[in-house]
């Protein structure tokens, strides 16, 4: 789960990691409120989960309290990225000397946690990476020690913050990582930390990704997720424990696993067509999560051909076949039907299709190269 | 001989009597596999599967009893981790975890115990291992495979299921079929499994068969690259998949670059590792070779 950056701040002001002064706005009238408040100008952010919001025109500086309350009705009406606009963060401007990045995550090899610095912070982070990966220094946490302030002070010399600014700049990283560890994240950056003219440092933004599985213990978070960023279709999927992304092409795909899901849209792509989605239907699925999930794939306009690929593990074919005659029922559809049925009582499943008339295949390969065939086909 | 799980195998199943450990006890026993034990603790005392496997409160009670050196578990996601944990304490040496839904923040933890204590995770989010013929640890269903000469290795479920019976509709069979896991911690990666397959005389050839995220398949080709003398063919699942979503797997996505479809591929290939395209094309490619 992926906080919003009030969210983060939210965070960091609770862990002693200094952040600008400033509160949410929903309405222009708030947003002007705050300003008059702050009595300094001010920075307009949008709080929406995409990238990317500040060249989309989401990040406004201004000078004056009626300044912010324009903009503020502006913004609020935008959209970013097709995401409606509904609170906006209203902060006091801070003079920037230098942009660090600082960021902590999980490193999958080591199981330790990385700490993750660069001189050179800001939106530019992922292109130092790639052309100048010397810039970003690296340092490996074993989480049965924790970090120790060596490593912060390390860090520091590293990427040459002021002598003066270090034992903030340690405890920074120290709060960081009990931020970190508290709150079961499995990513927590601060981009850009900044040095201001005053020569402070303080938290910018901040991006904070929470650990799915570990959401049981934060259950205070599970009622802030925000889902307007996320389509219908992926919010129906999600009560069913489906997992759907909505992709941009007509085959519309049904499949029990990730790793099959994923061939078999790599399949249809190789064979020239292009899928609508990704639908993972999980293990041992019932008929009436499978009926959901043909829902949710006929819902969507673009889709003109299905294909389900099951193979029986958990899964039963009898179930999933029961699942699509169920669905059948109820949703009255033209499009055609490519079931490919393999693996635990694919026999009974066969027989059941075959009482609805729709004809399964034997093979992965043959029920791509169909589906694409027919998709292709100019619509009668 | 096969790796990780032969005829010499004594099993013990942490959940054995939840609705999933008691379904697949039942399916490893019928294949052949050597279950000697269960544990749930509190239920110990009981006998399980028509009266044929005891139950255990604690591993190290089970251990001790019937002399168990494999562990399979199916505990619920919270408890887990301290089944692993548990296992190790107990002296397994082989832990094969099935349970999806872990924390990152307890495997880190597990990550640590089981390399200070040299013992071999398997898992988790894991569908565990299969030696056609021999035994069954995990939930691979045994009439898909047959006993033969080619290793698989997997990060995916179902996926591993469709190659390894592609294989066998073309008549070939394997050594060992090894699901790694899909979480983003796992206990062992495919250099180590690699590694297995070339010291084992019944393999003579490995199908790798990654999926997008982390640098997990770009390591294995470094050691592919060092190490194998073996045949290696690749298979890397989510070629078509967009940056930045998560492909229901918790360790497959693409972020900032990293883990991307191609990276891999190209770095497999750079090992001398044949890639298909789709997982049909793998048994063509062997035949080939």
């Amino acid at each position: 789960m992926r906080l919003h950056e009030y969210q983060s701040k939210d965070v960091f002001s609770k862990y002693q990691i200094p952040t600008p002064k400033g509160r949410l706005a929903s309405t222009p009238e708030e947003a002007k409120l705050i300003a008059e408040e702050l009595n300094t100008a001010v920075v307009l952010k949008a709080q929406v989960l995409v990238g990317g919001r500040g060249k989309a025109g989401g990040i406004r500086l201004v000078k004056s309290p009626g300044e912010a309350g324009e903009e503020a009705s502006r913004i609020l009406g935008a959209q970013i990225k097709e995401i409606p606009v509904r609170r906006l963060l209203v902060e006091e401007a801070v003079n920037i000397q230098q942009e660090i990045y600082l960021g902590m995550t999980i490193d999958r090899e080591t199981g330790n946690i990385l700490l993750i610095s660069s001189a050179e912070g800001g939106v530019d982070i992922e292109e130092i990476a790639r052309v100048s990966p010397e810039k970003i220094v690296k340092i490996n946490i074993n989480p049965m020690l924790g970090l120790q302030d060596f490593q912060g002070r390390f860090l520091a010399t590293e990427i040459e913050i002021p002598r003066d600014l270090w034992r903030v700049f340690v405890s920074i990283c120290r709060n960081l990582y009990d931020a970190f560890r508290d709150l079961d994240a499995t990513l927590a950056e601060i981009n850009p930390l900044v040095i201001t003219t005053d020569n402070h440092l303080t938290a910018l933004d901040g991006k904070i990704i929470l650990d799915d599985n570990a959401l049981f213990r934060h259950p205070d978070y599970i009622d802030k997720r925000d889902i307007s960023a996320e389509t219908p279709e992926e919010i129906e999927a999600q009560k069913f424990g489906l997992a759907y992304i909505k992709l941009d092409g007509n085959i519309g795909c049904l499949v029990n696993g990730a790793g099959l899901a994923m061939a078999t849209m790599d399949i249809i792509q190789h064979k020239g067509g292009k899928p609508a989605n990704f639908l993972d239907i999980g293990g041992g699925a019932s008929s009436e999560k499978v009926a959901a999930a043909l829902r949710i794939i006929l819902a969507d306009p673009q889709v003109d051909t299905v294909l389900i690929n099951i193979f029986g593990g958990i899964t039963r074919c009898d179930e999933v076949a029961n699942g699509i005659k169920l669905a059948l029922n109820t949703l009255k559809t033209d499009l055609p039907f490519i079931v490919r049925l393999a693996g635990t009582h694919e026999d009974e499943g066969r027989r059941i299709l075959a009482d609805a008339n729709l004809e399964t295949v034997e093979s992965l390969q043959e029920a791509a190269e169909k589906a694409v065939k027919l998709s292709l086909e100019p619509v009668s | 001989m096969s790796i990780l799980i032969n005829g010499s195998t004594r099993l013990v199943v942490q959940g054995i009597t939840g609705s999933e450990g008691a379904f697949h006890a039942r399916k490893m026993l019928a294949y052949g596999t050597s279950i000697v034990a269960g544990v749930t603790p509190g239920k110990g005392g009981e006998w399980v599967l028509d009266g044929k496997i005891p139950v255990f409160d604690s591993v190290k009670s089970s251990v001790e009893v019937t002399g168990a050196n494999t562990s399979v578990i199916f505990a619920p996601a919270r408890f887990a981790a301290d089944a692993i944990l548990e296992a190790a304490d107990a002296g397994i040496r082989l832990i094969v975890c099935v349970t999806e839904g872990i924390p990152v923040k307890e495997m880190m933890t597990v990550k640590h115990v089981i390399q200070e204590k040299n013992v071999c995770l398997i898992g988790p989010n894991s569908p565990g291992l299969i030696s056609p013929d021999d035994a069954i640890v995990g939930i691979i269903p045994g009439s898909i495979t047959m006993k033969g000469n080619v290793g698989v290795i997997s990060r995916s479920g179902t996926l591993t299921y469709e190659v390894v019976h592609a294989l066998k509709q073309a008549g070939i069979g394997t050594s060992t079929c090894v699901g790694i896991g899909g979480d983003p911690i796992v206990g062992t990666n495919f250099s180590e499994i690699l590694s297995h397959f070339e010291a084992d005389s019944q393999t003579d050839f490995v199908v790798m068969i990654g999926e997008i995220g982390g640098r997990e398949e770009e390591n294995a080709a470094g050691f592919i690259a060092e190490s194998m003398t073996k045949p290696v063919i690749g298979f890397i699942a989510g070629q078509a998949a967009p940056p930045n979503k998560r492909m229901g797997h918790a360790g497959a996505i693409v972020e900032g670059g990293v883990g991307t479809a191609e990276s891999k591929i190209t770095a497999l290939q750079n090992a001398g590792v044949q890639i298909a395209r789709y997982p049909e094309e793998i048994p063509e490619l062997i035949e080939t070779l």
